[in-house]
């Protein structure tokens, strides 16, 4: 049986992959940011997960307008990472686990989620950066999990609702559970917290909210379902919207967790940066 | 079938939803902005850009908001910002240019009024 071991959250800006890249992660505008992620690296030697499932969105990648999944879910042997139109440079392919990915998306649509699977994902910044960000070096990390990456629509409304996105990760907890294999895996919910991009809203960030939904989500994630999509904008920007990973990831966590680390950052680019470290009872 | 009769909308200050009204409008600007992701799709463009437009079957208010590099305007023809921020990249523009332009501020002001969010 797989074991899920724990859950991470964190921003994907694509600005901290090229402050990466420069080595900045001691510039005092960065470190703040950066120093929200020795703990969590620390934990992660300590478990060495085999799995890391990213639950990421796509920004125009993977996935365009012609035909745009609600949710989709990796079942690749590798996942490239490929120019976004920035000419950044790209990373070399993740590693993926198509037995894994297949499992899940037997027991994802047997639990009525209809899902997309897909044998090809070019991966974006949303995947890519947080990876980096456990994982330095990444994916030539020597500690470098499997990965199965599973995004879910924000480009486009509609979107998944709090309460969708919440019994998603829930639907991946049985799913993870009823593996044969013994593995341990580990969750990411990447994104958020609140930011807009666009419009004469454009730079909208949100404190309080965001430090309500890092609280919820440890004690009380049933009570962010009350939150309304539109509501999601409004509070946490057009972009905040994002937190629907978070929720996904928290579904998949179980009942109780435990809160070992948290930080958060105003501002990194645009945005409000959460980042966080849930670990499941064992 | 009215789909305005599913609108349930809010409206929200100075924030378009992009729905399926936008991905419509937005569709042939979006599907230029995200060739961009392409390499050698920025150089064709940047040789050529009203050959460009063309291509993609821009209308004349999308066109013309390429050209100014509007981002307001890009919206109201139906852009969405996650492509729309493939186009910016062309120029060096990111998203703090952006934001500083769709909020009438420099970039400087733009950047503070960031940094007062965290206070
Ligand atoms: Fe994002």
């Amino acid at each position: 049986m797989a074991t899920i071991i724990g859950g991470l959250t964190s921003s994907h800006i694509p600005a901290v992959g090229n402050a990466i890249a420069k080595g900045l992660q001691d510039d005092p505008y960065w470190k703040p940011f950066f120093d929200g992620y020795p703990p969590i690296r620390d934990w992660l030697g300590d478990h060495k997960p085999d799995v890391a499932i990213n639950i990421y969105n796509d920004h125009g990648l993977g996935f365009f307008l012609d035909k745009m999944p609600t949710f989709a879910i990796g079942a690749a042997h590798e996942y490239r990472n490929e120019d976004e139109g920035w000419g950044i440079p790209q990373l070399p392919p993740f590693p993926g686990d198509p037995k894994l990915s297949w499992h899940i998306i037997e027991s994802m649509v047997a639990q009525e989620f209809d899902i997309t699977s897909c044998q090809e994902l070019a991966v974006d910044h949303g995947f890519t950066v947080p990876m980096q960000l456990f994982w330095p070096g990444a994916p030539n990390n020597p500690d470098m999990p499997r990965v199965v990456p599973i995004s879910a629509n924000t480009v486009q409304h509609p979107i998944p609702t709090l309460k969708r996105a919440l019994d998603f990760g829930k639907a991946l907890r049985r799913a993870l559970l009823s593996y044969p294999e013994d593995i341990k895996v580990v969750i990411l919910g990447t994104g958020g917290l609140s930011h807009q991009l666009d419009g004469t809203r454009a730079g909208f960030i949100n404190k309080d909210f965001d430090q309500y939904c890092m609280e919820k989500i440890v004690t009380a994630p049933e009570e962010l379902t009350k939150i309304t999509r539109m509501e999601l904008v409004e509070k946490a920007g057009a972009q905040g919207t994002e937190f629907l990973m978070w929720m996904m990831m928290r579904g998949a966590l179980g009942d109780k967790v435990t809160p070992i680390h948290a930080n958060y950052h105003i501002p990194i680019s645009n945005t409000g940066a959460g980042t966080m470290m849930l670990e499941c009872a064992a | 079938m009215n789909l305005a009769e599913f609108d349930h909308h809010a409206p929200i200050d100075g924030t378009t939803i992009f729905d399926g009204t936008q991905a419509m409008k937005g569709y042939a600007l979006n599907k230029m902005c995200y060739s961009f992701n392409a390499a050698e799709a920025r150089e064709t463009y940047k040789a050529d850009p009203e050959a460009y437009y063309d291509r993609f079957g821009l209308n004349e208010a999308q066109k013309q908001a390429c050209r100014d590099k509007n981002v307001l305007d890009l919206i109201a023809a139906g852009g969405n910002i996650y492509y729309l921020a493939k186009f910016a990249g062309i120029f060096h523009l990111d998203v703090q240019d952006v934001g500083a332009q769709q909020t009438g501020m420099t970039k400087d002001a733009f950047k503070e009024k960031l940094r007062k969010a965290g206070e």
